[in-house]
């Protein structure tokens, strides 16, 4: 198991955004944590990629520790914030180098490295271009070669493809998929497009008010709910989604994602 | 040891080398930044030059207050640094530094050099006017060291602080409000522009608190002919240097709450 946590919980004065928390994902495994706007994947996400402590619980990512060994889960992971988090006013290269660096990558490799992942995600031709001028596909493509320079063990994304149109969508799958081909990489996401998890997850966690309410393959929720697809067993799982989840501030925050993407 | 202390300094010097490529690329905002020192030492210092109601012994009024300026300049520059980890926080920028085997102390030492770097252009600037508007600037190398050293301390210290209160308030809005309050006090409950012993002795004690009251004594001991240094350079630079450990070890700390 590359990815443990055991009753992981976490409060905000009096809310409990992830409550309980039992989850494992395999190395080399391509997982989805999926649920309705404030069902507590990106508090999960964040728990066990070191940024926030649980209130309760534990979390184990390459099999340290997420509060105790937080600087050895730190040297194994990845992070693609839902957030555009290329630094825009210098260019794709220049935040590759800047990353790498902070990353430890050995800096013999880094110049060849960073040359190489700018070909592999097509923007060889971007990369001394401020990132201000890319579009928000590139953008997104950029922050994944960020992210994945080091060569981590598990890779964290959240929601990787809001606001971005098919074309670029199905380009960052492309590349989800062929990090994990080529290097073994264990990719751990968040989304709430069904056909993204169709598409790409071997296997699938549904989350709702922090709560896990189903676990499988694709298929396997589709026959366990009796549905011919991800959307209508989704609905089924969750039960009315317009209810109460998501607040104003989640909402601007994918408002505000789609808008710089766009 | 040697190896934490290694690595401690590198990405120290990464993060600062992402703002000096910023400033590569955009250089026109330390242009605009040149204003205010113009400002001050043209007409707030021409006026009162004329009017000698400032004893300043035998020193002309203008190159008392140059030092003063040149840290008022650095003084203005850092207090309001902590906006840009707001600003980074909501662009998800901090996140991605947290995730990284980066020391916490490090990304804020780092922020606090760049800093530095804009601060030092700034000073560039300053001396190239007073020596235009006739400040007799000493341009010796040890001064120039102290100078440059002085005004790396004095950047950090301030950009520290601002990071602080941007990590305690985590929005634009408040930590702009706070900036302006914190701003002026600090200025003039200094030695910038006149002399402690003018001010009423409640105004002589916060002075003495306050590290802007050392960067200016540092400055003016040794950037222009005829200025003296109060308090001792080595006794300001060593103050200077705790003063900013201490609040880059207080800001390590609060640095990664705002990411939650």
């Amino acid at each position: 198991m590359i990815v443990r946590t055991d009753k992981l919980t976490r409060r905000f004065d009096g809310f409990t955004a992830v409550d309980s928390l039992d989850l494992e994902v395999e190395d080399g495994e391509i997982f989805g944590l999926l649920g309705p706007n404030g069902a507590g994947k990106t508090t999960t996400i964040k728990m066990l990629n070191t940024l926030l402590p649980p209130t309760s619980g534990r979390a184990f990512v390459n099999g340290r520790d997420v509060v105790r060994e937080s600087s050895k889960v730190r040297r194994s992971i990845g992070y693609v914030p839902q957030l555009l988090s290329a630094e825009a006013s210098v260019t794709g290269y220049e935040n590759l180098l800047i990353f790498g660096k902070l990353h430890d990558v050995p800096r013999k490799e880094l110049e060849e490295r960073a040359r190489k992942a700018l070909e592999y995600m097509g923007l060889e031709e971007f990369g001394d271009k401020l990132v201000r001028t890319y579009s928000g596909g590139m953008v997104r493509r950029l922050e994944i070669a960020q992210s994945s320079l080091h060569h981590p063990k598990v890779l964290f994304l959240d929601e990787p493809t809001i606001g971005l149109d098919p074309v670029a969508r199905r380009a960052v799958w492309e590349m989800i998929k062929d990090l994990r081909e080529k290097f073994g990489t264990t990719i751990f996401l968040t989304t709430h497009f069904m056909d993204e998890a169709d598409a790409l997850c071997d296997r699938i966690g549904i989350m709702n008010r922090g709560k896990p309410i189903s676990l499988g393959t694709p298929a396997e929720l589709k026959e366990t709910t009796g549905t011919s697809n991800l959307d209508e067993a989704f609905i089924k799982l969750t039960g009315n989604v317009l209810e109460t989840n998501g607040n104003v501030r989640d909402i601007q925050r994918d408002r505000n994602t789609a808008r710089r993407l766009g | 040891m040697f190896g934490r202390m290694a690595s401690f300094i590198s990405k120290t010097l990464t993060i600062a080398e992402l703002e000096a490529r910023k400033i590569r690329h955009d250089p026109l905002d330390l242009f605009t930044r040149v204003v205010q020192p113009v400002l001050w030492l043209v007409v707030f210092g021409q006026v009162l030059a004329q009017v000698k109601a400032i004893p300043t012994g035998d020193m002309p009024y203008l190159d008392f207050m140059t030092p003063g300026i040149l840290a008022q300049s650095v003084l203005f520059i850092s207090i309001f640094y902590g906006i840009s980890i707001v600003w980074e926080r909501d662009l998800g920028i901090v996140q991605k530094f947290l995730v990284s085997p980066t020391p916490r102390t490090a990304i804020v030492a780092g922020k606090a050099l760049s800093a530095g770097i804009r601060s030092l252009t700034q000073a560039l600037m300053v001396f190239v006017l007073a020596a235009v508007l006739g400040v007799s600037v000493v341009l010796a190398p040890l001064s120039l060291l102290t100078v440059i050293i002085v005004v790396l301390l004095g950047a950090a210290i301030f950009a520290t602080l601002s990071l602080i209160i941007a990590c305690m308030v985590k929005t634009r809005e408040r930590f702009m409000g706070i900036g302006q309050m914190v701003t002026m006090p600090l200025f003039f409950a200094s030695n910038a522009i006149y002399p402690i012993d003018m001010m009423p002795g409640w105004l002589q004690v916060i002075s003495y608190g306050n590290p802007l009251t050392y960067v200016v004594d540092a400055l003016r001991g040794s950037m222009v002919t005829g200025g003296v240094s109060e308090f001792g350079l080595l006794f300001d630079v060593a103050l200077l240097t705790v003063m900013m450990v201490v609040l880059v070890l207080i800001a390590g700390r609060l640095y990664p709450r705002v990411a939650r």
